[in-house]
């Protein structure tokens, strides 16, 4: 492994300020490897060439000159297509923002920017992150750079894609039923959801707002942990962000697990989840008792009707957020007759069929008559599943599932039935409904060499004890493997 | 016949004159060219988020207080969800369960009956931008095309929601005008119906005399100012009158009032109505007022209307002087000066809403505009008082003060308009004229008064008419008889 696009964010940092290498070198190898894969993956909508260089070149400045601690300074990383960037295109792989310049960067855009991270391009995502595999792009499908017949998981798939096939050495997206942490596990990389306020969410296009967050992908726990910590932290412009101390995520890498207790939730050992996959999670599990972990089944017993109550509380909400994108500001415009029908052809012509059922199905959930038999029914299932959570916290300190029920699917295989879809976030969906941190880790292959991800949960702002737990899961399951696409010969 | 009793509920909006908006850091000012005091947020771009404005949480605190209504202490914001181009989100930022107000009232004095008014609610919510339909007519019927200008969107907006309360037009005016001093009093706003700063929509319907259920109900928008409002509501009582007498039935609807030709017209039907969707905004946290915020909303309400006036008239202004005094804040100002510094309060009050209004009118004046001070009407009163100055001479000092001539001692005298009430100065002219006039001293001498007002006017022609004529009259008196 002699290609720098290879290396992991610490790796490449300790090169730039050894001047092993250049920031532009980095960049270089970084757009020489997206150059070679790009064709086979679609990971991208837009690479910022000019943007890029110019931060490189930036980035190349304050190395030489000793201004060099800001752990991402001069690191490649990509941006999901939902993350506001100012001066370049964001789309949410929608037609109804195609071409879409805005003129402000978001929080998370601006500390990367601050922090002397240099933003690649923009990466897809299913259309404003409604989906689970990336195919949901009004710009077509990213494919899996682990089998290119398959999918990559969504809806931060671009992203993820990206990051492990060595286009970027970290990205982030936004998980809002696991969008970062089912694509990590299809994609074998590390995928985290923080706790709810911990990164601030202006300048993320909302889908449901109460559930979003944004989230870093990365090859190794380590990276994630550096990625996270580069855009964590109050701001101002964002009510619901945290306002207190942050937990020392990278600090807490080496503790081990040696007398922490470990809950396995017994909902998801079962039905619905793939024999394989399980198996994997057995493994990990038995080598964190291993290291002096105590592991026990934990029940959480909302987690049946928490897929249910996601898909009323998310269409609900996004049925609003969505709601801005009428033609009138900015956008597609489709003209009309009169003003209604404007808007109306605008927003037919411009959301795609997952968006449409979704804004329809959150309107109907809050319209009067049905509000309290199908959005305040929902919201009262999420209370459950916090109380649930809150109980479970009580016996254990953090608990472990499966990411995803499958490995990685084929591209179509569930086009056409919604609700298998829906199903892709069943072991993520409750960690967004309690606002806790949640994040993937990858710890096997299953028999098709597809990688299988491995979840760590922990209560709000237990970042730092998830990460502890997350670090000695990478280092248990010994999973150094790299996708087929990134080492392989690829004809350019 | 029936004897219709009319129902009226009224909802008024306050814009807030915070510095900012109510969830974004642009200012709020409505000189600008069009949508310059725009950013992300209130152009509801993509990805931007609402921050609540601390400001304007203090602003409706004091409203809801002045009302007296119950303070809630978690209070909820709510996404009212409908399209229109001049809401950039598509959905408004209000309140629904657990507004920032409920259960207060407003007392009503109309001609010396005192009207409990009770407050359903108050709560926050941000104002929409401005659709200029672009036509012959202004309005959205016709308008080749329109265009939006967002400054004003998301400028902070107090909704204040009446008990249906009210029983004639003439009360929903006393109401309106009520509460847009209670609000210009604490300073919130400058509530300005012409300008749109304050907005009224009333709710009106009519049951038999003596029945205590509520009929159905027309909502009658677009009266921009106090007049119109009684107008508009006149109009209506009499337009529902009249479809009940027939024995038809009371749409429920919206109804536009037409400023020009005095009718009010249907806009849109309860079926047609909107379903607001209203949910918790998640954008948001919800408001927490805890009892020391509430205590300190409490602890700064300044002086209410009603109280001035009740202060005034004990400062010795009569209802009507006090209530156009507590109208005009700063005459009321000179007025509470003039009077702690010792002037008689009856001619006080009487010059300020007299001969001051008149004056200020007349010159498109404000009184900072003119030389008129307290001390002025101090020592003015004082002048009266003692007799230098006779009441017609005081208006004209007083007018000569308004017009910078100095303060009214030096006008007096540069006009020679002091009477002289020194009786030794007088007693000489009066002399002199009963010495000259010994036929009238004989005639009052012999039980005849007629003649002492006549040789009281010698008397004045004598002084230059600057004798006190009561002085003079009572020298007359006592020589002629003597």
């Amino acid at each position: 492994m002699s290609d720098l696009a290879d290396l992991t964010i610490h790796e490449a940092g300790a090169g730039l300020r050894a001047r092993n290498f250049t920031a532009t070198d980095l960049l270089d190898a970084t757009l020489r490897r997206a150059a070679v894969t790009e064709a086979h993956l679609h990971a991208y909508l837009t690479i910022d060439h000019d943007g890029a260089r110019a931060a490189a070149a930036t980035a190349d400045r304050s190395l030489a000159a000793g201004d060099d601690d800001r752990p991402l300074l001069g690191i490649p990383v990509a941006l999901k297509d939902n993350m506001v960037t100012r001066g370049v295109v964001t789309t949410a792989s929608s037609q109804i923002l195609a071409g879409w310049n805005p003129p402000y960067d978001g929080t998370a855009v601006a500390r990367l920017r601050e922090g002397g991270a240099v933003i690649v391009g923009k990466t897809n995502l299913d259309e404003f992150a409604m989906g689970s595999s990336t195919e949901n792009s009004a710009y077509g499908p990213t494919r899996n750079p682990w089998d290119t017949n398959t999918v990559p998981g969504g809806s931060s798939g671009g992203s993820a894609a990206a990051v492990a096939v060595g286009s970027a050495f970290g990205g982030y997206g936004s998980d809002t039923g696991g969008s970062v942490r089912q694509p990590a596990s299809l994609t074998g990389t590390v995928g985290v959801k923080p706790t709810y306020g911990l990164v601030s969410r202006y300048g993320l296009i909302a889908f449901a707002s109460s559930l979003d967050q944004i989230g870093p992908l990365a090859r190794t726990v380590a990276d994630a942990a550096t990625l996270l910590e580069g855009v964590a932290g109050w701001d101002r412009l964002d009510a619901t962000s945290y306002h207190g101390d942050l937990p020392d995520i990278s600090g807490s890498l080496e503790a081990g697990v040696e007398g922490l207790r470990i809950g396995v939730v017994s909902e998801l050992t079962g039905e619905g989840i793939d024999p394989e996959v399980l198996s994997a999670t057995r493994v990990v599990s038995d080598r964190l008792s291993d290291a002096g972990a105590a592991i026990t089944e934990v029940s959480l017993p909302s987690t049946e009707f928490a897929l249910s109550a996601y898909y009323l509380i998310a269409p609900a909400e996004a049925s609003a957020n969505l709601a801005r994108f009428d033609g009138v500001r900015y956008g597609l415009r489709v003209d009309g007759e009169t003003t209604e029908e404007m808007m109306a052809k605008t927003r037919a012509d411009g959301f795609g069929p997952e968006v449409t059922r979704r804004i329809l199905l959150g309107t109907y959930a809050l319209s009067a008559g049905y509000y309290d038999a199908f959005y305040g029914q929902a919201q009262r299932v999420r209370t459950l599943v916090r109380q649930d959570f809150a109980t479970a916290y009580e016996r254990v300190d953090v608990l472990v599932s499966p990411t995803s029920p499958t490995t990685a699917f084929e591209i179509g295989a569930k086009v056409s039935d919604p609700l298998a879809m829906y199903y892709s976030d069943v072991c993520t969906i409750p960690s967004n409904l309690s606002g806790d941190p949640a994040m993937s880790v990858p710890v096997a292959l299953d028999e098709g060499g597809l990688p299988i991800g491995f979840q760590v949960m922990a209560p709000a702002l237990g970042e730092e004890l998830m990460f502890r737990v997350a670090a000695e899961v990478e280092r248990a399951a010994e999973f150094t493997v790299r996708a087929r696409l990134a080492t392989s010969e690829v004809d350019a | 016949m029936t004897n219709w009793e009319a129902v009226i509920g009224i909802e008024t909006h306050v814009e807030l004159q915070t510095a900012t908006k109510m969830f974004c850091g642009c200012p709020v000012d409505f000189g600008d060219a069009p949508n310059t005091a725009v950013c992300p947020v209130c152009l509801a771009l993509p990805g931007a988020l609402p921050v609540a404005n601390e400001q304007a949480i203090e602003g409706i605190l004091s409203i809801a207080e002045a009302l007296d209504c119950t303070l809630t202490e978690t209070s909820l914001f709510y996404r009212k969800n409908y399209f229109y181009p001049d809401l950039p989100k598509n959905y408004q930022i209000s309140q629904f369960t657990f507004p920032v107000g409920v259960d207060g009232h407003l007392d009503l004095e109309v001609a010396g009956e005192t009207t409990r008014i009770g407050i359903t609610r108050v709560h926050m919510e941000e104002d929409t931008g401005k659709s200029l339909h672009q036509g012959e007519t202004g309005r959205i019927h016709g308008a080749a095309h329109t265009l939006l200008d967002f400054n004003r969107a998301g400028v902070p907006l107090v909704e204040v929601v009446t008990e249906p309360d009210i029983r004639s037009p003439q009360q929903a005016r006393a109401y309106g005008a009520e509460l847009q001093r209670i609000v210009r009093a604490l300073g919130v706003s400058d509530a300005k119906l012409e300008e749109g700063s304050m907005r009224f929509d009333a709710n009106v319907s009519l049951r038999p005399q003596g029945s205590d259920r509520l009929g159905i109900r027309a909502e009658v928008k677009n009266v921009n100012s106090l007049r119109s409002m009684q107008r508009a509501i006149a109009y209506e009582i009499d337009r529902q009158t009249e479809v009940l007498e027939e024995g038809g039935a009371v749409v429920q609807e919206t109804r536009h009032w037409n400023e020009e030709s005095g009718v009010t017209t249907s806009m849109r039907s309860k079926e047609e109505s909107e379903d607001y969707r209203y949910f918790q905004e998640p954008d948001l946290l919800p408001l927490y007022i805890d009892e020391a915020w509430r205590r300190r909303v409490r602890a700064r309400r300044p002086e209410l209307p009603a109280q001035k006036r009740a202060r005034y008239h004990d400062l010795g202004a009569d209802a009507q002087v006090a209530a156009l005094l507590v109208d005009s804040p700063d005459l009321g100002t000179l007025y509470e000066d003039a009077v702690v510094g010792g002037a008689d309060p009856r001619p006080v009050g009487i010059w300020l809403t007299g001969e001051v209004v008149a004056y200020l009118r007349r010159e498109g004046k404000a009184i900072g505009d003119t030389g008129l001070r307290s001390g002025d009407l101090v020592e003015l009163a004082a002048m009266t008082a003692e007799g230098d100055l006779s009441s017609t001479a005081a208006k004209e000092v007083l007018g000569a003060v308004l017009a910078g001539e100095g303060n009214p001692q030096a006008v007096a005298e540069a006009r020679d308009l002091l009477q002289i009430s020194d009786v030794s100065a007088i007693e000489n002219a009066v002399d002199e004229v009963l010495a000259a006039n010994a036929d009238a001293v004989e005639k009052i001498l012999g039980g005849d008064t007629k003649p002492v007002g006549f040789l009281v006017g010698q008397v004045m022609r004598a002084t230059g008419g600057r004798a006190d004529p009561k002085v003079v009259h009572e020298l007359i008196r006592t020589k002629a008889a003597g």
